[in-house]
């Protein structure tokens, strides 16, 4: 039946809250916090977001009545109480799949959490999770290559894999920081990392970086019989750029190199991944910025949907947080979205923060990186947080090593591979981790000297971006 | 600096090569080989055991012993396979592997016998950098 056009202002949940609404199979849904401004009823509020996040704007148009807006709008079908919170609430909203380009993750931020994060009539908004149908996320390239893939190519099991960025970060010489990877991969490391703000500066540019870091890598790799990597970082200025460095560190056999996903852009990213799968090389993703945009608790995108974007547009490696570390990081909100980028399917579980069952079809999961703050003392609490799938990562807690980087590393093995056999034997790590380290050290001098030199190292500050779940 | 130790691993010694997971600890003892084998039937993984001359311990492929004992629960004969395979190969390093079939992976891959390396020099020149 068609409509008559009326011009003027309506009410947003004339047209966007249907509490009704049972969302499709094919729909994008997606789980908001709104604080509203005061006086806003929460169903106006929900429907305002949902309006300004798809079809509607300010005022009707005469437009509207050529298109056929019940299909393409979004709709906000389910508002829920906040825990611990009496301003915000929770607004579901569903969006049916005609609104976005298939395989365009820029497409749907654009549109979700585009112009509403600034709307007037919510006072902040924070994007918690979003439901990917299964037909967005197979028209997306996924991981270049997957964990088990991964596995295959450097032939390592059962174990997670052990890394260390090399520091200082900035102001080493390309010849000194080789000599650093060098070290750290002969004692026992499966990969050493760029830090994020190594790209091409004046005391080490590019080139020169990723000739000594090769052959490091080869002589550690032809000493220990070993397969070893170290992440050449190839974030740039520009995709041209980019991708001149992502040649040459394949043209001198590098078997991984790194980017930043947020600061280089999901687009150039996106490039890069599908290369990397073109070109054999494994794909270590680092998240700079991301606590910009996730860590406010009323405001911004939590990194739960960061890390699902990263799992469609593809790398191999993701900084997760370390949960025992020095970085910010919620144990049970961590444990969810490794799981988002490890699993096949993972079930709604708000215990973990995870808003929706999300079905991942046949696309290859991503290893969850922990790096920050964390040595051998911490290595029980790792092996039992994050399993055999995560590469462990040690800066400080193998560079730090009274005797150098060579021991630190080795101590970093033997103490995982310690707690490995001894949770195969079934022994609860978290209760035994001592004496299961200091086992180990009795045949390990290196493993020793580590547990001398950390063992009063804490970091206990309160997570601020905490799991909605306080009792008030 | 007398208090620092060196760490001795040689281009030139071939017992500076690891080999996986567990290369890193003591050779197991019997009864600790017993338990991992325990784990891989209690995780429903397909044991198997490969084995290799030590100096050809890096490549991807050792020589299978027989083929992966599908479906073996009896953890008593699985430790008998791999003391039939250490007795036809007493210099071979020999591989523990739980064939995670689900995933499509290696659930467990371990040398639980290490062989005897011959003694060989590894020289740097196939190391040479291009630059």
């Amino acid at each position: 039946m068609a409509k008559k056009f009326e011009a003027g202002v309506k009410e947003y949940k004339e047209t966007y809250w249907e509490p009704d609404y049972t969302p499709k199979d094919s729909d994008i849904l997606a789980c908001f916090k709104v604080v509203p401004q005061p006086g806003v009823p929460r169903e106006e509020a929900a429907a305002a977001v949902a309006a300004e996040s798809s079809t509607g704007t300010w005022t009707t148009v005469w437009t509207d009545l050529l298109t056929d807006l019940d299909y393409y709008k979004g709709r906000a079908y389910a508002i829920e109480d906040v825990p611990g919170d009496d301003e915000a609430f929770y607004a579901f909203v569903a969006y049916p799949m005609g609104l976005f380009e298939e395989a365009s993750v820029v497409n749907v931020f654009t549109s979700i959490v585009g112009n509403v994060f600034g709307f007037k009539a919510v006072r902040s908004l924070r994007l918690e999770d979003v439901r990917f149908p299964l037909w967005f996320v197979a028209t997306n390239p996924g991981p270049p290559h997957g964990i088990y893939v991964e596995r295959d190519k450097l032939d390592k099991y059962g174990r997670a894999l052990l890394g260390c960025t090399i520091k200082p970060k900035l102001g080493l010489s390309a010849k000194n920081y080789g000599r650093a990877i060098y070290e750290a991969l002969r004692g026992g490391l499966d990969f050493t990392k760029d830090d994020e703000n190594v790209n091409s500066q004046p005391f080490m540019r590019w080139r020169d970086r990723f000739l000594f870091a090769q052959e490091a890598i080869s002589k550690a790799e032809a000493e220990t019989g070993e397969r070893k990597g170290h992440y050449l970082n190839v974030t740039a200025p520009t995709v041209e750029e980019m991708f001149k460095r992502a040649e040459f560190a394949k043209e001198i056999g590098s078997r991984i190199i790194m980017s930043d996903y947020l600061t280089l852009g999901w687009a150039a990213h996106t490039s890069l991944s599908k290369w990397c799968r073109d070109n054999g090389l494994l794909l270590h993703v680092h998240r700079a910025m991301h606590a910009v945009i996730d860590r406010h608790p009323r405001h911004g995108i939590n990194f739960r949907v960061l890390a699902k974007l990263l799992r469609l547009i593809g790398g191999d490696h993701l900084h997760s947080g370390t949960v025992v570390g020095k970085l910010e990081g919620d144990r049970e909100a961590t444990l969810g979205w490794i799981d988002l980028l490890r699993d096949r399917y993972v079930k709604e579980d708000r215990s973990r923060g995870i808003f929706f069952d999300q079905d991942w079809g046949q696309m290859p999961g991503v290893l969850p990186v922990a790096s920050g703050g964390i040595h051998v003392w911490h290595m029980p609490a790792l092996v039992t947080i994050f399993g055999d799938n995560a590469v462990l990562q040690f800066g400080g807690g193998t560079l730090g090593h009274p005797w150098g980087n060579a021991a630190g590393a080795a101590a970093n093995r033997v103490a995982l591979e310690a707690c490995v056999q001894a949770r195969n034997e079934g022994r609860e790590l978290e209760k035994e981790g001592k004496d299961i380290l200091t086992k180990a050290a009795k045949h390990s001098p290196e493993l020793k000297m580590a547990m001398e030199t950390w063992k009063e190292i804490k970091f206990e500050f309160e997570t601020v971006d905490k799991l909605d779940v306080a009792h008030r | 600096m007398s208090e620092v130790m060196d760490y001795p691993s040689r281009l030139s010694d071939i017992k500076s090569r690891k080999f996986g997971t567990f290369s890193y600890l003591p050779e197991l003892t019997e009864e600790e080989i017993r338990k991992q084998v325990e784990y891989i039937v209690s995780k429903g993984w397909n044991p198997a055991i490969e084995h290799t001359e030590p100096e050809n311990a890096g490549l991807h492929y050792w020589y299978m012993w027989k083929l992966p004992m599908f479906g073996e629960t009896d953890v008593d004969k699985i430790m008998a396979e791999l003391e039939e395979c250490r007795k036809a190969n007493p210099n071979h390093h020999i591989k523990l592997i739980g064939y995670d079939n689900i995933n499509q992976t290696q659930g467990i891959a371990i040398v639980v016998y290490r062989g005897t390396p011959p003694e060989t020099v590894m020289c740097a020149d196939r190391l040479q950098p291009r630059f």
